[in-house]
């Protein structure tokens, strides 16, 4: 009965996921070259351009490539392809392209049009995408990862909703009796619950795929699903005491999952060097001092290098990590299946995506965290940082559309 | 006592270790232990490999009445797996190390993402369908050895 997941056909086509990863740099680019066109956002976030920076990062790179990513992961882990994949996929990535700009522009300044506008972009192409990957969970099987994504997809609806009333009020629609009450389930859904509870479920399927590490124990993913869900609902409550305790443990919990996946890393019998192990290093290492600094965090500045720890160190690095790796292998992967079993001489993984090419891409990436998270105590720091960050998404970009074009070169179709 | 999903699942842990051990002597440069660990790895592949497509398979798709289904795609895999086992012996034999990491990294994507479908869906429709035939077909795969 759960059998149709296990068929090739029901794989995505290519250029579902691909779409996605193929542009998300794009925006990551945007977002570099405009924290360096003005670094005043980098003393507070909360001004209208600082606004603009982070929906270009969370929306345009992160969202871009976590949707395109759930195309791929739903039918491999749960044995459940999404249902319209393709149309679904065309409509959500559509959406993303044209709503972030808008929404960018808006947020910016740019008037009440450019946000109505965006806000009903955005839901018209993520509605549809919420839809089917959930109905792909409700036929999966009973696994954390899926679970957790399941939590993700949920704080993604709770982020688009409480977003959309937020450009409601900003529009001039209505007076929200609260507006820092919306702003805070907004912003409290799309990092820890979308960004930060996907990356643990989908890291439960692929750290130890990768490096070839002992598996997460089932206590500590159940404990850290209950942790992140129950810290998610009480963050959102009225009283404050709750409120703060909800962070609190939502902190503990991404510090508890960043030193267990670093001490189950440690432990990988595969000991070749891997650009994607430092990124995910770096990655955690970020977690756990975005996290720690969370419950410090009482001034703009302090604010601002959490959220950039988390943003760039964290959410960026994970994901720079898995586009190396998931874009090379399913280049392989399609032609193989396009060109049949006796082709031979096709590229391996490597020759889509060399070593070397990552390798550039990740010093391109650290130079930039090293410039951008002092920015928020020295401005003046966010424009060489924002160009380092500019340059490492342009090299990204790059590796990316090499490999897809090496895969066309080879014949193959999209 | 373990079910036909336990064993077969030690037994994919069992082929990642010999796995690890080939690659990280290939990217030691180490090729007499390359070649031995390789070796190693490759019979427990093809043990592997067997154990299912003679013994698990049949049983399951003579049950469920499903050849064309499941099974089929996970026989296409490990054909696939074993074009890229042929590659790694050719580079082997080249001494190129560069290849073959090249094509072990594909095939651990492959293998990895080719166990998760088997231990996630096939392995408990196995263990479900095939529970009265369970200590026959143990014994069985136990018997196998590498073709």
């Amino acid at each position: 009965m759960i059998a149709p997941g296990l068929s090739l056909e029901q794989a995505p086509p290519f250029s579902a996921p691909l779409r996605f990863f193929l542009t998300a740099p794009l925006f990551l680019a945007a977002t570099g070259l405009l924290a360096a066109w003005q670094p005043d956002w980098s003393a507070d976030v909360h001004v209208p351009f600082g606004l603009a920076l982070t929906h270009l990062l969370t929306l345009g790179f992160l969202g871009m490539v976590m949707l395109g990513a759930l195309t791929q992961m739903l039918p491999v882990v749960a044995g459940a392809p999404m249902p319209g994949v393709r149309r679904v996929a065309g409509l959500g990535h559509l959406a993303l392209l044209l709503g972030t700009p808008l929404l960018a522009c808006g947020l910016a300044g740019g008037g009440e049009f450019a946000l109505l506008a965006a806000g009903a972009v955005l839901a018209a192409g993520l509605l549809p995408f919420l839809g089917a990957a959930s109905l792909s969970l409700l036929r999966g099987r009973a696994l954390d990862t899926l679970r957790a994504m399941a939590l993700a997809l949920a704080a993604l609806a709770a982020a688009l909703a409480c977003g959309l009333a937020l450009l409601g009020w900003l529009a001039g629609l209505w007076l929200p009796a609260d507006p820092a009450a919306w702003l805070n389930v907004h912003v409290l859904a799309g990092l820890a619950g979308w960004i930060g509870i996907l990356i643990l479920g989908v890291a439960w399927q692929v750290v130890p795929m990768l490096q070839l590490t002992p598996a997460y124990p089932p206590r500590l993913t159940r404990f850290l699903l209950v942790a992140a869900g129950a810290g998610l609902l009480a963050s959102w409550l009225p009283a404050e005491s709750v409120r703060l305790a909800g962070k609190l443990v939502l902190a503990l919990a991404a510090i508890v999952f960043a030193v267990a996946t670093l001490g189950l890393q440690q432990q990988r019998k595969r000991k070749v060097a891997d650009v994607a192990l430092s990124y995910w290093r770096l990655g955690m290492a970020s977690l756990i001092l975005a996290a720690a600094l969370l419950p410090l965090a009482n001034s703009p500045a302090l604010l601002g290098l959490a959220g950039l720890l988390f943003l760039l160190g964290f959410a960026v690095s994970v994901v720079n990590g898995m586009l190396c790796k998931i874009v090379p292998f399913l280049a392989w992967f399609h032609l193989q299946g396009q060109r049949g079993m006796l082709a031979s001489g096709l590229p391996s993984m490597k020759d889509y995506l060399p070593d070397a090419a990552c390798r550039a891409q990740f010093r391109l990436h650290l130079a930039a965290l090293a410039c951008l998270l002092p920015a928020p105590f020295l401005p003046i720091l966010a424009v060489p940082g924002g160009l380092l960050l500019a340059a490492s998404a342009i090299r990204l970009g790059w590796n990316l559309s090499r490999a897809a074009q090496r895969f066309h070169a080879h014949g193959g179709r999209f | 006592m373990s079910t036909l999903g336990t064993y077969l699942t030690h037994d994919h842990h069992a082929c990642d270790d010999r796995f690890a051990a080939a690659e990280n002597a290939v990217a030691a440069g180490d090729w007499p232990r390359a070649q031995q660990e390789f070796e190693r790895f490759d019979a427990g592949m093809r043990r592997h490999f067997s154990m299912e497509e003679d013994v698990l398979f049949p049983a399951f798709e003579a049950r469920t009445g499903m050849s064309g289904g499941p099974t089929f795609v996970m026989r296409e895999e490990h054909r696939q797996m074993n074009n890229l086992l042929a590659e790694m012996v050719a580079a082997l034999a080249r001494r190129d190390g560069q290849a073959y990491l090249g094509q072990s990294e594909t095939l651990l994507m492959l293998m990895r993402q080719h166990n998760m479908k088997e231990e996630n869906i096939l392995y408990p429709m196995s263990d479900q369908a095939l529970a009265d035939r369970q200590s026959e077909l143990l014994a069985a795969m136990e018997a196998v050895t590498a073709p």
